[in-house]
């Protein structure tokens, strides 16, 4: 095969009929899990293009503030570091559940450690409810201008998606009490981390561009 | 409490405002009682579950996509034809179309040609033949594409159901904001809208995903990505497209959502609010779709010029670089469509020169394709006459954009008949003709006989006459200045054009029952028209060397390729069709109610939303991504196809090419065709 692909095939053109059996189950697994890992890349790229859309619409709307308030009254740069933290811990110790998975091939070991990415990632998303609470009671509400709209939309969308990675860690945990720590549930736990460092990686830009921008200039 | 249960639904809602609208009411209504009461008269309801609704095998979800475009076309052709009716009497008369109604009319039209009628029919193509055509067994993610067409499927049926509960918007297929908000718009058209795009912009973006992982990885052994024809070649542009021009609408048209639902202010007029986000945001989507629309027709000739010519595509490798350079230009030149709203001139001139780039890649392939006809052995077929007429028609489309790309002369005819005139120039030999001759060209592959040849000469008279008749006098009434969109109009000198355009458009009515009387007529001769060897067009590329219908794991070995249009060298070999020495078991994708359930769930949930129906909105989300959640549970989700089995019908199928009789190039259209065409020498 490798031969044919580097154009030094047998003598004949045209298309061969293969005899060798076609492969086993196994490697078959290995290739659909190969391919379900690169269709998730790709999917995050697509992913990628809904934030950018959500930032390239802050960036105009960034004078939008239509007399409400803005950045230096809502922004509550301490919650915003803290919840910096927690995400990126939980990226660390997502980092460690899928180390703990692939070479010490323990489930107890890989359990703990995206329970404590689960627990930091709730951490986060309740230290950003509470923002948005106070943002809120400040009279920042999402309808008071279009900066405001886009500000929500952005950090909202980005905290829904951290949400749906909650669920799914939960949907993985029952996962593993079915089936265990098999090869699928393997590759599903890869996909998840994969998910949950996009979201690290798109939240340093929230906080760079929406909070420090927004609070320090 | 009614509020609760019902949302804004009420009696009001039913379409007895009008003659027109309780009409195409009753029609749609009757229309879906007729299919109901066929399948049920044929006892098809366990077949339909489970050939059908329950099936991921990507064949029969590119059949289903197709069926779905059809449907959807006649509606958009009688909506084109009754909108060239009201215009052709519409001079100092209001017609008989009030000024709200064809509003209507002309934002359907509009959204159903592009979003559903064009793009499952192209995404329909693609499933079909894309993965036979590689030497795959299936897409990389079956069950997502039985979920792709459960919600394209929902936005499709969302427009339907439009047409008998409540009003469609009034906003044009592009909807723009501030118009469409809800201080201007307040109806729940602009929530149809909405949500039928955001479903089906959903699932094409999982398409392009599935589409662009199938084709890295799961070709053939040998065939590289420089041996692959160029309808594949296509098939990945268009997915990379998808996958990074969806998401823009997808946001776009949720954010309009959030503005209606939440009073936000994304494009509203006050408070902050920045329609041109909206604006740049749709066009970032809408300039690669038009590439999206039209790359697939680009394909499609490529195949059947090359095939009709029995020749090698002149200049492959220039073909499918030209493919990748306007699949990358399409990202750049989103701003020409709206040359006219305040830019600076020389932003405009940069989008202008980067529009006109775009003529150049599309220039080498009309090159291309001629030189792929000069000294072939030309056989007129449907499928060619469409090329034919694609080339000379495109070209004049292809003309005027260039015009329009000149910022001076688009402020001159920006908003007219011209514009109307140029873009169907484009996407109607650009797209629809090439649908329709993958439409016939396909045809005897997947169902096993071909379409009938004299109908499919008389359908491509009727679209082709109907489209020049149609389309030629608005270039010259758009340059006199008559806007588009107009329901009235009150200068003299744009009767006799719009006259002419009427007789056009009552020509693809025309050529619309005709491919009705050529179904009809197929089916019924199915026997004598039957190809059941599966190579009736003496073809080049690996799906014509299975059978017709092809089996449902389409190869019983995987091939391996060492060259472009393997199979037609083989042929000539004389290594076509060999029997392989063993067989093996085969692993398929089994059936799943995933993508059934998932476009009955979406379907509700968008209708909820439409008319405030709080407790459905939940209950459709809640099933949709319930269903998807228990999937991920199921285990079993391939089946063994024993390899006896396999043998049994390839042998079957071999003793039928070896009986069938080797037809001379000339008969190919003749009833004694039987799917062997022998190669001319």
């Amino acid at each position: 095969m490798a031969q044919a692909i580097h154009g030094k095939g047998p003598s004949h053109i045209g298309i061969r009929m293969s005899n060798a059996a076609p492969e086993s189950r196994k490697e078959a697994a290995r290739s659909e899990a190969e391919e379900a890992l690169f269709g998730f890349w790709v999917f995050l790229m697509s992913d990628l293009i809904i934030f950018s859309m959500l930032f390239a619409t802050y960036a105009t709307m960034g004078h939008s503030l239509a007399g409400g308030p803005g950045p230096h009254e809502l922004f509550d740069l301490g919650s915003a570091a803290w919840e910096t933290v927690a995400l990126l811990l939980s990226s660390f110790t997502c980092g460690l559940a899928t180390l703990a998975m692939r070479y010490d091939r323990s489930t107890g070991k890989t359990l703990f450690w995206f329970g404590v990415t689960l627990l930091l990632g709730l951490t986060f998303l309740s230290l950003e409810l509470h923002d948005f609470f106070t943002m809120a009671s400040k009279g920042g509400v999402p309808s008071r201008s279009g900066w405001l709209s886009a500000s929500w939309a952005l950090i909202g969308t980005h905290g829904l998606h951290v949400t749906s990675g909650c669920i799914w860690m939960l949907i993985m945990f029952a996962q593993v009490a079915k089936f265990g720590l098999d090869p699928l549930v393997q590759t599903r736990f890869m996909r998840l981390a994969l998910f949950w460092h996009f979201l690290d990686i798109v939240w340093i830009g929230i906080f760079s561009i929406v909070y420090l921008l927004g609070v320090l200039s | 409490m009614r509020h609760l249960l019902f949302g804004n639904l009420g009696y009001d809602a039913l379409p007895f405002y009008s003659a027109i609208a309780t009409g195409a009411a009753s029609v749609v209504v009757l229309g879906a009682l007729a299919v109901l009461g066929f399948v049920t008269w044929i006892k098809g309801w366990k077949s339909l579950w489970i050939d059908w609704l329950t099936s991921v095998d990507h064949k029969r979800i590119g059949i289903m996509y197709v069926v779905v475009s059809f449907v959807m076309l006649a509606r958009a052709v009688v909506e084109a034809a009754v909108m060239r009716s009201q215009q052709a009497v519409a001079y100092n008369n209001p017609g008989f179309i009030p000024p709200e109604h064809f509003a209507q009319l002309f934002t359907t039209h509009g959204t159903i040609m592009i979003f559903f009628m064009a793009m499952p029919f192209l995404i329909g193509i693609y499933n079909f033949a894309m993965p036979l055509q590689i030497g795959a067994r299936d897409v990389s993610f079956p069950a997502m594409n039985s979920i792709s067409l459960g919600l394209t499927s929902a936005g499709a049926v969302l427009m339907m159901i439009s047409l008998c509960i409540g009003k469609f918007s009034t906003g044009g297929w592009t909807g723009y904001p501030p118009y469409t908000e809800l201080s201007f718009s307040p109806g729940v058209g602009v929530d149809y809208w909405i949500w039928a795009l955001t479903l089906s912009s959903i699932g094409n973006t999982m398409t392009g995903i599935n589409f662009a992982v199938t084709i890295y990885k799961k070709r053939a052994p040998g065939m590289t990505l420089f041996r692959m024809p160029l309808f594949a070649w296509t098939a990945l542009c268009i997915s990379i497209l998808m996958i990074f021009a969806m998401p823009p609408l997808t946001v776009a048209t949720l954010m309009l959502a959030m503005d209606r639902y939440l009073g936000m202010h994304f494009f509203t007029n006050e408070l902050g609010g920045n329609m041109m986000n909206y604006i740049n945001m749709f066009w970032l989507f809408g300039h690669p779709e038009v590439y999206i629309l039209i790359l697939p027709a680009f394909g499609v000739y490529s195949e059947t010029i090359a095939t009709f010519s029995n020749k090698r595509l002149y200049g492959y490798t220039s073909l499918v670089w030209a493919t990748i350079s306007i699949a990358v230009l399409s990202f750049t030149v989103w701003l020409h469509h709206f040359f006219t709203m305040g830019q600076d001139g020389n932003v405009n001139a940069i989008f202008g020169i980067a529009t006109m780039l775009i003529a150049i890649p599309t220039g080498v392939k009309v090159y291309d394709w001629l030189l792929t006809m000069v000294r072939g052995r030309i056989r007129i077929s449907v499928p060619m006459l469409y090329a034919c007429a694609f080339m000379v028609l495109f070209v004049v489309g292809g003309a005027t954009g260039v015009m329009l790309a000149n910022p001076g002369f688009d402020y001159q005819v920006h908003n007219t008949l011209f514009l109307v005139a140029h873009f169907h120039n484009m996407l109607i030999p650009g797209l629809l003709f090439g649908m329709l001759s993958a439409y016939h060209y396909w045809f005897p592959k997947a169902f096993g006989f071909r379409l009938h040849e004299g109908w499919g000469r008389i359908i491509f008279g009727c679209w082709v006459g109907g489209f020049i008749l149609a389309f030629m006098p608005l270039y010259i009434v758009g340059a006199l200045g008559m806007p588009r969109r107009s329901q009235e109009f009150f200068e003299a000198v744009y009767r006799p054009y719009l006259w002419v355009a009427l007789c056009g458009a009552l020509l693809v009515l025309c050529a619309l029952a005709s491919m009705v009387i050529q179904l009809w007529t197929s089916i019924r001769d199915r026997q004598s028209l039957a190809v059941p060897a599966g190579d009736p067009w003496n073809g080049r590329t690996l799906e014509w060397s299975i059978a017709a219908p092809p089996p449902e794991y389409n190869f019983a070995l995987i091939p391996q390729i060492d060259s472009v249009d393997a199979f037609h060298q083989a042929k000539k070999q004389h290594t076509a069709w060999r029997a392989p020495e063993h067989y093996y078991d085969i692993e398929l994708p089994s059936n799943t109610p995933v993508g059934f359930v998932c476009c009955v769930a979406s379907g509700v949930f968008g209708f909820a939303l439409t008319w405030h129906v709080w407790w459905a909105v939940l209950l459709g989300a809640g099933v949709f991504f319930g269903a998807i959640i228990t999937r991920s549970f199921n285990r079993d989700t391939f089946r063994i196809i024993p390899a006896a089995e396999i043998r049994e019908t390839e042998e079957r199928w071999l003793l039928t090419l070896r009986e069938s009789p080797a037809i001379a190039n000339d008969a190919m259209f003749t009833t004694a065709n039987r799917g062997l065409v022998r190669e001319p020498v």
